[in-house]
């Protein structure tokens, strides 16, 4: 029904493109992960698959970043036992990754979304809380909303 | 009228909304109120030092010199974690940028559909369900976002940080996401520091007085007694502090959780972030990966950059067009002040709603209407019990 309501919305409005924030999903937690549904604005701009595909490399890449794995143990513990001054000289695992985020979306928008007229946002632009999709044109609000979740119940 | 303009470079730290303190051009972070932070360094070098005067001459003499090497190392390992604490992000979350905040507002009312005229809008909540649990994120109507899970608004600092856990005065800053490992492991290290120094003044008075007296003692080395008595109190504190946070990390909670009985159990709510496993929780907390800072503190400000600080009209900078998405929006749906208008205003929302356009891009005239039994009162009490801390 709410979704309805907004294409209505939608319709009563002139047609013009839009940005679309895609939310975070958090059904496994406070990781960074972001939700891979396909907004319908996008619909005739690009092919479903690759943006959910990217959506989902985008994914990877942020629990790669955020693994609890042996080398975060490591670095944690020598950044410790150094009181975190190796950190002044080396760069945290997070940031490496976060630099190869950097590159994939920038290849990404090179290779796909610029020459369909699209532009994709790094999250961390947006303090990792919204994975924006704008058109490189035009640049206003849409007003479709996208979070399956959403209850606006007490 | 020609002018040549000299634009110095403006960085982002510059123009960021939130009541934070700067220093060395965004390098470093602090809340506004910075004095106990003062007093709690001077204490902190101020009786180290008084034990590098009076105490470790002799102790390094009588029994080792490692004594006065190990207390130095830990006094290091303080200082360069109380500053670190103090100067870092904590994980405060940058507000919506206007058209953001406009995009989740259109999200909020379409999903509200008509709201009849005098009737409460429902409260901005959104449920999620982390690892089979019901989470609700509340609508933060100051950064104009809903709060990720874990985070809260500090009142002090002006900010929403994540995984909020207190405001310390103590290191004048928040204590959040990025510094908590910071913040346990300064408190860890100040009790072991504090223990060490009362140990070894006890020892040394002790060795003394076998050789001078007791008296004697007291008068050659004078800052024995301060070093006792700030040791005394300090050691209550910090190593209750300790024990608290070692209790918190164990389950993975934050204060703030704890506090609001969040995962006490009652009506069967679990944390949901807790991973049953005392070893694991502590990994993730203590060494699991050093979240970035998300502010962009020293990034350059570009001239077209719309600035979240202003909740007014979405903003002069070439993103926004010629016809701004709200005015098509606002007489069909409800607005933001709406949800804060006591009962006595109602026959009057009529002229709010005519007075829609402005009050939409401004909360601060929302706020002065006392909200009764509003959507808020929990957001409020939440904040008020931050600011205690």
């Amino acid at each position: 029904m709410a979704e309805t309501h907004s294409l209505q919305d939608l319709r009563q409005q002139p047609a013009v493109a839009a940005k679309v924030f895609l939310q975070r999903d958090y059904t496994h937690g406070t990781m960074c992960q972001f939700q891979t549904k396909f907004p319908s604005e996008l619909e005739t701009r690009i092919d479903k698959q690759q943006f959910e595909e990217t959506v989902r490399t985008l994914n990877n890449l942020y629990t790669e970043a955020e693994k609890l794995g042996s080398q975060s143990l490591i670095e944690g513990c020598l950044a410790c036992l150094t009181a975190y001054t190796v950190f002044l000289c080396m760069e945290t695992h997070y940031e490496k990754v976060l630099k190869k985020i950097a590159k994939f979306i920038q290849e990404q928008n090179d290779k796909i979304y610029a020459p369909r007229g699209l532009l994709l946002t790094d999250p961390i632009e947006r303090g990792l809380r919204v994975y924006e999709a704008g058109s490189q044109t035009f640049q206003l609000v849409t007003t479709k909303s996208r979070v399956p979740e959403t209850l606006y119940l007490d | 009228m020609s002018a040549v303009m000299i634009t110095r470079k403006v960085r982002k730290w510059e123009k960021l909304p939130g009541k934070n303190t700067f220093c060395c051009d965004g390098r470093v972070m602090m809340a506004r109120q910075k004095g106990v932070f003062y007093l709690t360094l001077f204490l902190i070098v101020g009786t180290c030092a008084l034990f590098f005067a009076f105490e470790c001459p002799y102790l390094a003499i009588h029994l080792s010199p490692t004594i006065p090497f190990f207390a130095a190392l830990l006094f290091l390992f303080v200082i360069a974690m109380l500053l670190r604490t103090s100067f870092s992000d904590p994980g405060v979350l940058p507000r919506a940028l206007p058209e953001e905040a406009t995009f989740i507002e259109m999200e909020i009312e379409a999903a509200n559909g008509n709201v009849p005229a005098g009737q409460r809008p429902p409260p901005r909540i959104r449920n999620v369900q982390i690892n089979n649990q019901i989470v609700k994120l509340k609508y933060c109507y100051t950064c104009k976002i809903f709060r990720p899970p874990r985070a809260s608004h500090c009142s002090i600092c002006d900010n929403c940080v994540d995984r909020f856990d207190h405001h310390c005065p103590w290191v004048g800053n928040c204590v959040g996401k990025r510094n908590y490992r910071y913040f346990y492991l300064f408190t860890t290290s100040l009790s072991l520091l504090t223990i060490y120094i009362f140990t070894f003044d006890i020892v040394h008075v002790v060795m003394r007085s076998v050789d001078n007296g007791f008296l004697n003692t007291l008068k050659e080395t004078p800052g024995t007694v301060l070093e006792v008595l700030v040791c005394f109190f300090t050691l209550w504190s910090v190593v209750g502090l300790t024990g608290f946070h070692t209790y918190l990390i164990s389950l993975n909670q934050t204060t703030n959780e704890d506090i609001k009985g969040s995962w006490s159990g009652k009506n069967r709510v679990q944390n949901p972030y807790s991973h049953k496993n005392i070893f694991k929780n502590c990994c993730e907390v203590l060494c699991g990966p050093t979240y970035p800072s998300v502010l962009d503190r020293r990034g350059l400000m570009q001239d077209d950059m719309p600035v979240s600080a202003t909740p007014a009209a979405p903003s002069s900078s070439s993103l926004s067009s010629s016809n701004p998405v709200p005015q098509t929006t606002k007489t069909t749906a409800p607005l933001i002040p709406n949800e804060h208008t006591p009962d006595d205003a109602k026959p009057s929302i009529a002229d709010s709603a005519e007075k829609s356009p402005s009050p939409r891009e401004e909360l601060p005239p929302a706020q002065k209407v006392p909200p009764l039994a509003s959507p808020e009162t929990d957001a409020e009490t939440a904040l008020a019990k931050d600011k205690i801390h």
